[in-house]
């Protein structure tokens, strides 16, 4: 009898010990993850300016927000710049990855040069990009020293284009990344489809354009929904790269965020903004992930 | 003209495979440049910057300017250079990056291989919080550093390291034990084994690949993060990233650009190497970790 209740409670124990080891991560993520989401929300539907206080003033700071003209801006500047950004990404990186598809002599260094940059800070990145861009120390003096007197590239102090030096950057970090995505989903294709494709007669412009790309669109959708929530969450490197300027121009959701709760104490106003790019994200992750999810089962 | 029998069998003429290898060039030096530059003008002395060409080698080479990065570069108030921070950031990675890759161990071992009801739902949870925007958390995290009175510490950036990084590192353990044989663990469960001996003598000794990625992954996030690191430890206890941007928007004086490209690279030094030794591991496990491409 005894014996027989004691390998009970080791069954039970042993029952126990796996949700016993996965309670304190998850504690962790449910408090300072969803928590915290949900302090957020609560937040924005308050009075807070400089420390959070709990008179709850409905929508007012999402009316309030709306009508800000740098919250309209920052958003038409991520939009420029998240559509770019996706795009240039996804077109340079496939665009390598099928290059490099071909039994390229030295496959084995140009691969470790294109994906380098994303082991960087944007810190470092915008710090590069920022000095090169440059127009007094950067390019476009070196072109006018080599001679080519009427160069100009200021697109960096200029308010119309000073957003586009923000995708030039992003770009050079991580489109490195999605051509390895790339690479990886051309790898796996079957080599009897291609061939029988060839073997029909297909051009290369015809086999990559019918059969290939289809095939990836796995690659695809994985690319963009990792560049798009890059986008979105974009921080540091409009810090280090122009700091939000010239004026307004490169303001991000991301940098209104932090400078509306901590510098202009607006922290209602701040928490809104907040919620309003955790819902564009979730927006496009959840029905990803809830399809790989379901998907692996 | 015949297939060849290798994996891809594409066939390209001459013109197109010199227009490929042209582009792919092009492609590198696009990448190579801004670094090259950077490497290339910290190792110049200061009036050959200003004055010269940014392409051109240094006429005299000097070190001065890394010296100068490291230990007595004014970094916010104090000459101190980036040495003090570079430590904190040490001291921030190694413990953040050892907790949470044991943390996901584990949580991916149970996951997989101790399954219960709403597993994947919980599972959902954590994966989401890789993705979230880290500005919905930073308004409550300062609130809660504070409480538990270390804000501004390394011991605060510790914790919230871990707790983000929790999601990414229980994502890669959980896809690869899901590959892993459960009949080897209903064997050993059957042989007597307990959930630890056989996460010690079972899944340990084959995780080295996985072991290997989730540490460069969270050697260069935790590295590489400037949000909460700005927000959280703006002082003397700032990590590495958020110094380098002190020293670089440094309003005061002559702007030492030698110093500052030095600054940036010391800055990109950690993980450059690690990436350097290990990437390879790193891009195979990404692909077979967060991209089912």
């Amino acid at each position: 009898m005894a014996q027989a209740s004691d390998v009970d409670f080791k069954t039970k124990l042993q029952h126990w010990i796996p949700k016993v080891v996965l309670s304190p991560s998850l504690f962790l993520v449910l408090l300072f993850v969803y928590g915290f989401i949900l302090f957020t929300v609560y937040l924005s539907f308050t009075d807070s300016r400089i420390l959070p206080s709990y008179g709850w003033v409905g929508f007012e700071n999402y009316s309030k927000l709306w009508r800000l003209s740098h919250w309209t801006t920052s958003l038409t500047n991520l939009g420029i710049y998240a559509f770019l950004y996706i795009t240039i990404c996804t077109g340079l990186g496939l665009g390598l990855a099928i290059f490099l598809d071909q039994k390229i002599r030295g496959e084995g260094i140009l691969r470790p040069i294109y994906l380098y940059p994303m082991a960087l800070s944007f810190i470092v990145t915008g710090t590069a990009w920022k000095w090169f861009l440059d127009p007094g120390i950067g390019l476009e003096h070196t072109m006018h020293l080599w001679g080519w007197e009427s160069f100009k590239f200021d697109w960096i102090k200029n308010r119309d284009y000073a957003i586009y030096t923000v995708v030039i950057a992003a770009v050079w970090q991580t489109s490195g990344f999605v051509m390895a995505m790339f690479l990886a989903g051309l790898r796996g294709i079957d080599s009897e489809i291609m061939k029988a494709a060839q073997i029909d007669g297909a051009s290369n412009w015809n086999l990559y354009r019918r059969i290939v790309i289809p095939l990836l669109r796995p690659a695809f959708l994985s690319a963009f929904v990792i560049l798009s929530h890059l986008a979105i969450k974009s921080y540091d490197l409009v810090i280090a790269l122009t700091g939000g300027g010239p004026g307004r121009a490169t303001e991000l959701p991301a940098t209104f965020m932090y400078s509306y709760t901590f510098t202009r104490n607006q922290m209602g106003i701040g928490a809104s903004s907040a919620v309003i790019m955790l819902m564009t994200i979730a927006a496009i992750m959840i029905p990803y992930l809830y399809a790989e999810l379901k998907e692996k089962k | 003209m015949s297939a060849s029998a290798q994996n891809q069998a594409v066939q390209t003429g001459r013109i197109t495979r010199t227009f490929i290898y042209v582009f792919l060039l092009v492609a590198s030096l696009f990448y190579l440049l801004p670094f090259f530059i950077m490497l290339v003008n910290s190792l110049k002395p200061l009036s050959e910057i200003t004055g010269g060409n940014m392409m051109a080698l240094p006429q005299t080479w000097t070190i001065e300017a890394w010296g100068a990065a490291w230990s007595t570069a004014q970094v916010g108030v104090e000459p101190t250079g980036l040495r003090p921070y570079f430590w904190n950031s040490i001291k921030m990675v190694v413990p953040a990056v050892v907790i949470s890759t044991v943390l996901g161990a584990l949580n991916g071992y149970v996951l997989t291989k101790w399954r219960f009801r709403y597993d994947t739902i919980l599972f959902g949870l954590m994966l989401f919080s890789c993705f979230i925007p880290f500005q919905i958390v930073l308004i409550p995290m300062a609130r809660i550093l504070g409480m538990l009175g270390i804000s501004g510490t390394t011991t605060g950036l510790i914790l919230v390291h871990v707790v983000y990084g929790i999601g990414f590192s229980t994502l890669y353990f959980r896809n690869y034990y899901a590959a892993f044989p459960t009949e080897l663990v209903r064997a050993a469960q059957i042989d007597g084994a307990g959930f630890f001996q056989i996460f010690r003598r079972i899944m340990l000794p084959s995780s080295g690949p996985i072991i290997v990625v989730c540490v460069i992954w969270q050697f260069t996030n935790i590295w590489n993060d400037f949000l909460f690191g700005a927000s959280f430890a703006s002082g003397s206890g700032a990590p590495m990233t958020v110094a380098l941007n002190n020293l670089v928007q440094s309003s005061t004086g002559v702007k030492e650009y030698n110093v500052h490209f030095a600054g940036a690279i010391l800055a990109a030094l950690p993980t450059l190497l690690v990436y350097i030794v290990a990437g390879r591991f790193f891009v195979r496990g990404l692909m077979a970790g967060s991209v089912k491409g």
